[in-house]
């Protein structure tokens, strides 16, 4: 923990504390909390490491604000008219000028460095540790999901309605889906999209992965969940695609190596007679 | 007759102007043009408003109340993008108070093509009816402003909504073209004896580097556009991958005129703030030479930072790389605008009128505007953002808020120059401070949403969300009071004002030629070249 994330902890548990808001809820951890005002907690080392720049970067633009604030005080109350009668005709001093150009690029270089570690470490998973490959395909208004490792095992994943929600078994509204991704944990996986229809984008927070699933191309990412953060992740897509663009979300279940190898047996079983997800042309001729 | 009893009846009809319907509709007076293109803004500005009124609404609580079809609540979203930008913001800085005020400042009689800026006008008229009329026909395009691909296309956008939203912006989009070429001529080429480049007031910068900025955009935009109708009734496959095409084309194109599109909004902003900070400041601005150049380099380089917005697409890391630096690069001519400003109050004796109370609220919610896109600016985090309410938070506080401001900063500040009356300074107060309180309330919260991860433009979101939606929907309504306060103000003032002196803001400070003539400026002004203050003009650097 580096010392602006305790800094920024500490300062949205205080606020947390002066509203009198609890962080605790009904809700599980993972899931977006009523009065969030951070980001859900990370589960995989990139996200992590947005949380980390995040913070460094949260100080350096809240000292700056604080700054341009201050400094408007300053002025309000010592160069208003009452205050000062007589304006000063200074409209140069080489030194101020020089200062507010380099400083600005010296603040900018301190933010580029981490800003290129964390880019090029999220980029894409080395190729000899990619050790399982899931292809996501975007619908509308749907996800449908490929373990390319594991033969044809493949499945359509579609929203809950509202009205068979049951909060009881943790259902989340408009966050919950018949058939979830399930994935093994201290894994290393390589993420494959792609869309049939419209642009769709992947988003999954807790993992710091945001995709767009573009018809005609591939994309790539990977994420690794450790076996401490075993749990249900949702997202929603976040690219407008269309009327049912808010409710196509997106949930991942990572459970341990074992349970994954049980899950495995049990889904190749239930979506071994699935059809193909119909083309375009055929959906098309449906609405029409 | 002879010459002299010639020259003299020329001169009796000299303030001779047009009457009723023919006035307006063939002018060619640069005021009344300028005139017509603010009420154009208010009028799409009120429609605007309604739909972000009625968005507002929807999210006001989890659930779908107000607008149960999502097609709908799509369109809601496009029409007041498309509005605000198109048809609130760039006519009212650009086409109003660039239509009234450069002929003014640089000391022209009128614009150089008086004819060119008629026709300028009217194609925006007709593109707002184009506009509207596509909200009306086929469900609406439902695309988003960024209109991307294949949503945007005749598989899934069928009906004549989107050509007609598409053949909207080719016609705005010549509109600005003309009015770019007719500004940047009008600037180049008559400004007064004495007036150099160097001497400009800050405010005609930002006019020529934002007619630049139009005349190289506009056009890459209207070639995408024209692309994307030949894919929806022709046949070909530009952003069609079935065809040959890539959807990732029209965003390359959209964003390569949508960037600069943000400065054509923001640059003209700079300008009427430069104005009134150093006249209610009763100083020349600090760094004048500083202020023009920075704003300058902010135009050059936001043509090469477009694809910050495309962060998401798949690029390879390299590209996102460059992107982000590219991008961080215009923080420092921002900055060295932001402590400009700041220097040219320092040491002031500042008078806290209304324009002046929004100079420096379009200041200080600019910084917060504009720290917030540093943060999106890396890619890496921009992950976690991109999409989300955090973005939405970030633009409307850099265009909604800022550009706002500047607009009701120009209002106000230049309201006894075009209307010959006085505002109500107290009720110009306190509509400044609803709106201050309103916006704020409005657009905070929507930073935590975005943090926790909720996307934008979805017309219901998880219960978790309620909280904030909340409070952001009662921001709205509060902004809402202030704008509805500010039409009263205008109303008030146009039908009951105090008569206005030439300049009710005091000379001293008072650095520009609008300020030399009569209030409310006569019909025809400058027809003698005028004489430039000798004190008043900027000085560069001795």
């Amino acid at each position: 923990m580096s010392i602006y994330t305790k800094l920024f902890s500490g300062l949205i548990s205080t606020v947390y504390g002066l509203f009198g808001l609890s962080l605790g809820t009904a809700l599980a951890q993972n899931d977006p909390q009523p009065w969030q005002m951070n980001f859900r907690p990370a589960a995989t080392p990139v996200m992590e490491d947005i949380v980390e720049f995040h913070n460094l970067l949260l100080v350096i633009e809240g000292l700056i604000v604080l700054f341009v604030l201050g400094l408007m005080v300053y002025i309000v109350f010592k160069f208003n008219s009452k205050a000062n009668p007589k304006p000063t005709k200074t409209t140069h001093n080489s030194f101020l000028e020089v200062a507010w150009t380099v400083i600005p690029v010296i603040i900018l270089i301190i933010i580029a460095v981490p800003s290129m570690k964390l880019l090029f470490f999220m980029d894409k998973a080395p190729e000899d540790q990619v050790e399982m490959t899931l292809k996501v395909t975007g619908h509308q208004w749907y996800w449908s999901y490929e373990y390319v490792d594991e033969g044809e095992l493949s499945f359509d994943s579609n929203m809950i309605p509202d009205e068979d929600i049951d909060v009881s078994k943790g259902q989340v509204r408009l966050l919950e889906v018949d058939n979830r991704v399930v994935v093994p944990a201290d894994t290393t996986i390589r993420l494959l999209m792609t869309a049939e229809d419209v642009l769709h984008n992947w988003a999954m927070p807790s993992f710091g992965i945001k995709m767009d699933t573009v018809p005609g191309r591939i994309n790539e990412t990977w994420f690794r969940v450790p076996k401490e953060k075993i749990g249900v992740y949702r997202g929603q897509c976040s690219e407008l695609c269309g009327v049912r663009h808010g409710f196509m979300p997106i949930v991942v279940e990572v459970v341990s190596k074992k349970d994954y190898a049980r899950w495995l047996v049990k889904a190749k079983n239930e979506f071994a007679n699935i059809v193909e997800p119909t083309t375009v042309a055929q959906k098309q001729a449906a609405i029409r | 007759m002879d010459t002299v009893q010639a020259a003299q009846n020329t001169h009796d009809h000299h303030d001779h102007k047009p009457t009723g319907w023919r006035r307006w509709a063939y002018s060619t007076n640069h005021k009344d043009i300028g005139t017509m293109y603010l009420c154009a803004a208010v009028f799409a500005a009120i429609i605007g408003g309604a739909a972000s009124m009625a968005i507002r609404a929807e999210l006001a609580a989890p659930g779908l109340q107000f607008i149960s079809d999502t097609q709908f609540y799509n369109v809601m979203v496009t029409a007041h993008g498309f509005i605000m930008v198109f048809f609130v913001v760039m006519p009212a800085l650009i086409g109003g108070f660039g239509n009234w005020f450069i002929p003014l400042q640089v000391g022209a009689p009128d614009m150089a093509f008086p004819r060119m800026n008629n026709i300028s006008f009217w194609l925006l008229a007709a593109a707002l009816v184009l506009l509207l009329a596509s909200a009306f026909v086929g469900g609406g395009a439902g695309t988003g402003w960024t209109v991307y691909p294949p949503l945007s296309n005749s598989d899934f956008h069928g009906g004549p909504a989107v050509d007609l939203a598409i053949l909207s912006l080719h016609l705005a989009g010549a509109s600005s073209i003309l009015g770019a070429i007719n500004f940047i001529t009008t600037i180049i080429n008559m400004r007064a004896p004495g007036m150099t480049f160097h001497k400009m007031p800050l405010f005609i910068w930002a006019a020529l580097i934002t007619a630049f900025l139009l005349l190289l955009a506009i056009p890459v935009l209207a070639g995408a556009l024209t692309m994307l109708l030949t894919d929806r009734n022709f046949g070909t496959a530009f952003f069609e991958p079935a065809g040959g095409g890539d959807p990732i084309f029209w965003q390359h194109l959209f964003w390569f005129f949508g960037h600069p599109e943000v400065y054509i909004m923001v640059i003209p902003a700079f300008g009427v703030v430069s104005q009134v900070v150093s006249h209610f400041s009763k100083k020349p601005i600090f760094g004048y030479l500083g202020m023009a150049y920075a704003m300058a380099s902010i135009g050059v380089v936001g043509f090469v930072v477009w694809a910050h917005h495309m962060f998401t697409v798949g690029f390879n890391v390299e590209t996102r790389a460059y992107f982000v630096l590219a991008t961080m690069v215009i923080a420092v001519p921002t900055g060295v605008k932001i402590f400009s400003w700041l220097a040219t109050m320092w040491g002031g004796s500042i008078e806290f009128k209304t324009p002046m109370l929004y100079a420096m609220g379009f200041i200080f919610l600019f910084v917060v505007g504009g720290v917030t896109g540093i943060t999106l600016a890396n890619a890496g985090v921009d992950i976690a953002f991109h999409d989300t309410y955090f973005v939405v938070a970030h633009f409307h506080y850099v265009l909604s808020i800022a550009t706002i401001f500047a607009i009701y900063c120009g209002m106000f500040y230049w309201m006894p120059k075009m209307s010959g009356r006085m505002y109500n300074e107290a009720a110009g107060k306190w509509q400044f401070w609803i709106t201050f309180v309103g916006v704020n309330v409005l657009f905070f919260p929507q930073h935590f949403l975005g943090m926790a991860g909720m996307p934008r433009r979805i017309p219901d979101y998880p219960d978790a969300y309620a909280g904030w939606n909340m409070v952001s929907s009662v921001g709205a309504a509060i902004s809402l009071v202030g704008a509805l306060l500010f039409l009263w103000i205008l109303w008030r003032t146009i039908v009951a004002g105090e008569k206005a002196p030439a300049n009710p803001w005091g000379e001293e400070g008072a650095n520009t030629l609008e300020w030399t003539v009569d209030s409310p400026a006569p019909f025809h002004t400058h027809d003698q070249i005028p004489e430039l203050p000798d004190a008043g003009v900027h000085q560069p650097a001795e």
